[in-house]
């Protein structure tokens, strides 16, 4: 999903925070800044990997009225052309199309399997090009990996700083597109600093050919800079965009206004990025003369 | 493979968290496998011997003359209610935290609804000398303060929740966060049969000891098993301790009375169900780690749900009741609130025994509908209600119940209590 000649900046906003419209202004605004991949958050009800600052923005999409089908429609309406990941819980996907399935089970006509297959054949047609869902490890996954692999999308883990060995080779065969690497334990939040485990983190990844993308804690374009001189391909940044949308909620602030701004820490976090690759080829390149 | 070790219950159940606490999951299902299972360094020993003089049991398995005489048919009770700490909950409380030291954790943390959990709990964490900390939804905590006092008293710190609705099904959310954080030296005590594996399996075991005492106890006293078992469903680890040694037992029915609320019915658009009865009315879903039976909209969301019991007051169920009832082999029935505080009044004058709301549904059913319970009954009261005597003080008063005392006398003294 990444183009390997530069690091990737990789946001997360969640669908219809504030509202539907305020929403695609942002999203787009955040393409505008240089995100190479958008994670694009489908609020559920209950989420659980998720820390005060998202799940506030959880809330007030729910409350703008998103839903599964609009959320789809909002994709379809995006005027961007980068990769666009859907972020969200497995009861959503698992759910999807049900209600009809069971309809159309009930009148006799068709026998539906439940599962994944509807939302990810839906998620195709709009247009998403993949998935991370926090609360579906390994374990649980066979359905949507292959609902994944019959429409052509990517299914991307997360690897946590507490992931033994053992499972790491588990979570490299189902990955693809890229893969998650969270920085810190705990829940999603911006963070002051950027957590010494990163380095080690990635150094478990070595051997895995996915890009490898930093999230949990990443605030501004100097983190961004030191995530990927230490070697990561991309960060993901969540918290501290959400920010300035629930900021410019609170305040009353002009749609374009907040949207000029997150394209601001858009371009901010891409160039730090940018910094850190520079960073790594140089200190790679000192390390070759040396040696 | 055995339910013990898959965690699968048909559909139900598995394992959905996130990745960060998948070790923890692993960790504990292998201490539950060695400790509980295979009583390695004596775990089963020593948890049964703080059982019997920390917790008091065994417990009595009481005939209860009044109900007897009024539904013509033997009552017996089995008295949870005299359980160190007024419920239940205590049997699971004391072993998860004991295993958790077995375990080396440093710190013990549990989310509760109607408090009880919570209580229990922070007894037990005190009685192993284990720091404490409990999530409590705001609503919760303004209807169950008497509870909040105990965990408070007994050194514990309770968190407020207060997104969403503030109850249960957010404060296990919130607990699930602090566990993300805190997974390496923190142990969660998930206070019912939810949850992921091996929760719903564990948290069985420990109060498998309730079926285990009244199977012996009634068979002791009638000379044969009973016709029926009947217990009350929020989450439904009471109702899986009551059942779990009798579900071999073909011959003998299991009833689990969920709260039905103000009514069956549910305003999809403003997603709320006025009940909590997601055995009988839920659909099939992913909810805190396992797969269930859910009270949800078409959309997947879940729904905020209601009982005039917090501790019924919850928008799922365990992923094992969840299965029993589709197997057909546990009957899933509900009353409402009016019919749970009619109860309530009931026994508290017929018998002596205040119980907690939750414990007035199952007599509750018994009150609306007695014909299919046989000869002989078991009722799990499943907790004292010595927490609950403001709400129904509060409830009472709007209703007309029949089997109220007069409730003028506590005029003045609401929130006084």
């Amino acid at each position: 999903m990444f183009e390997r000649d530069e690091p990737a900046f990789v946001p997360y906003l969640a669908a219809g925070d504030p509202d539907y419209d305020a929403s695609k202004a942002y999203v787009e605004a955040l393409a505008r800044g240089g995100a190479d991949v958008i994670e694009l958050g489908l609020p559920f009800s209950e989420p659980i990997a998720e820390g005060p600052t998202i799940q506030g923005a959880i809330v007030r999409a729910l409350e703008g009225g998103m839903t599964p089908d609009r959320y789809f429609q909002f994709v379809e309406e995006l005027d961007v052309d980068v990769p666009l990941v859907c972020m969200t819980y497995y009861n959503l996907i698992y759910q999807y199309g049900q209600s009809e399935a069971s309809a159309s089970n009930a009148s006799g006509e068709t026998a539906s399997e439940r599962g994944p297959g509807p939302f990810v054949r839906r998620a195709a047609e709009a247009g998403l090009t993949g998935f991370v869902v926090p609360d579906l490890p390994a374990e649980e996954a066979d359905p949507l990996r292959a609902a994944c692999d019959e429409f052509g999308l990517d299914l991307v883990f997360i690897v946590a700083p507490t992931t033994e060995e053992e499972r790491l080779a588990r979570l490299m065969d189902l990955t693809s597109g890229y893969v998650y690497v969270q920085a810190r334990l705990g829940v999603t939040g911006a963070r002051d600093d950027v957590s010494d485990q990163t380095a080690g983190s990635l150094g478990r990844l070595d051997d895995w050919d996915v890009p490898k993308a930093v999230g949990f804690g990443i605030k501004t374009g100097d983190h961004a800079e030191r995530i990927v001189a230490a070697g990561a391909d991309g960060v993901i940044v969540g918290s501290a965009l959400v920010d300035i949308v629930a900021e410019g909620h609170e305040n009353g602030d002009a749609v374009e206004a907040v949207a000029d701004r997150l394209a601001a820490k858009a371009r901010e976090l891409k160039a730090g990025a940018l910094d850190g690759w520079e960073r790594r080829r140089e200190d790679h390149a000192v390390a070759t003369d040396e040696g | 493979m055995s339910d013990t070790q898959s965690g699968k219950f048909g559909e139900y159940g598995g394992q959905y968290v996130p990745e960060a606490l998948m070790p923890a999951i692993e960790e504990l299902t292998d201490a539950y496998e060695r400790y509980v299972l295979n009583n390695e360094d004596g775990f089963v020993d020593e948890f049964r011997e703080r059982l019997r003089d920390f917790g008091g049991r065994p417990l009595p398995l009481q005939y209860a003359d009044q109900l007897s005489a009024r539904y013509d048919t033997d009552v017996y009770l089995k008295r949870e209610d005299l359980l160190h700490g007024g419920a239940h909950k205590l049997n699971n409380a004391l072993g998860q935290v004991l295993l958790a030291k077995y375990m080396g954790k440093e710190r013990i943390i549990a989310e509760t609804g109607a408090g009880q959990h919570g209580t229990a709990t922070a007894m037990a964490a005190a009685h192993l000398d284990m720091p404490c900390e409990i999530y409590m939804g705001e609503t919760d905590i303004n209807r169950q303060r008497p509870n909040v006092f105990r965990m408070r008293i007994n050194g514990a710190e309770v968190n407020p929740v207060t997104v969403g609705r503030g109850t249960l099904k957010e404060a296990i959310s919130e607990t699930m966060r602090d566990w993300a954080t805190t997974v390496e030296n923190t142990h969660y005590v998930i206070g019912s049969i939810v949850g992921p594996h091996p929760f719903p399996v564990m948290v069985r075991d420990f109060h498998s000891v309730i079926s285990e005492e009244a199977r012996e106890q009634v068979q002791e006293q009638t000379g044969r098993l009973p016709d029926s078992v009947i217990a009350c469903a929020g989450g439904g680890s009471n109702t899986m301790g009551a059942f779990h040694n009798f579900v071999g037992d073909d011959d003998v029915d299991l009833f689990a009375v969920e709260a039905g609320g103000s009514s069956l019915s549910v305003d999809e658009t403003e997603g709320v169900a006025p009940n909590s009865a997601s055995l009988s009315t839920g659909d099939e879903g992913v909810l805190h780690g396992a797969r269930t039976k859910l009270l949800q909209d078409s959309d997947g969301q879940i729904m905020e749900s209601h009982s005039v019991s917090a501790g019924l007051d919850y928008a799922g169920v365990g992923p094992e009741l969840a299965h029993l009832v589709d197997e057909g082999r546990v009957t899933p029935v509900n009353v409402d609130d009016d019919t749970a505080l009619e109860a309530f009044h009931r026994l508290s004058q017929d018998e002596g025994i205040i119980p907690a709301l939750e414990t007035a549904h199952a007599f509750g059913y018994l009150e609306e509908d007695h014909e299919d319970v046989g000869d002989v009954t078991i009722v799990n009261v499943s907790g004292r209600g010595d927490k609950d005597l403001e709400t129904v003080i509060e409830e009472t008063a709007q209703r007309d119940l029949e089997t109220a005392v007069d409730m003028s006398v506590f005029d003045g003294m609401h929130g006084g209590m």
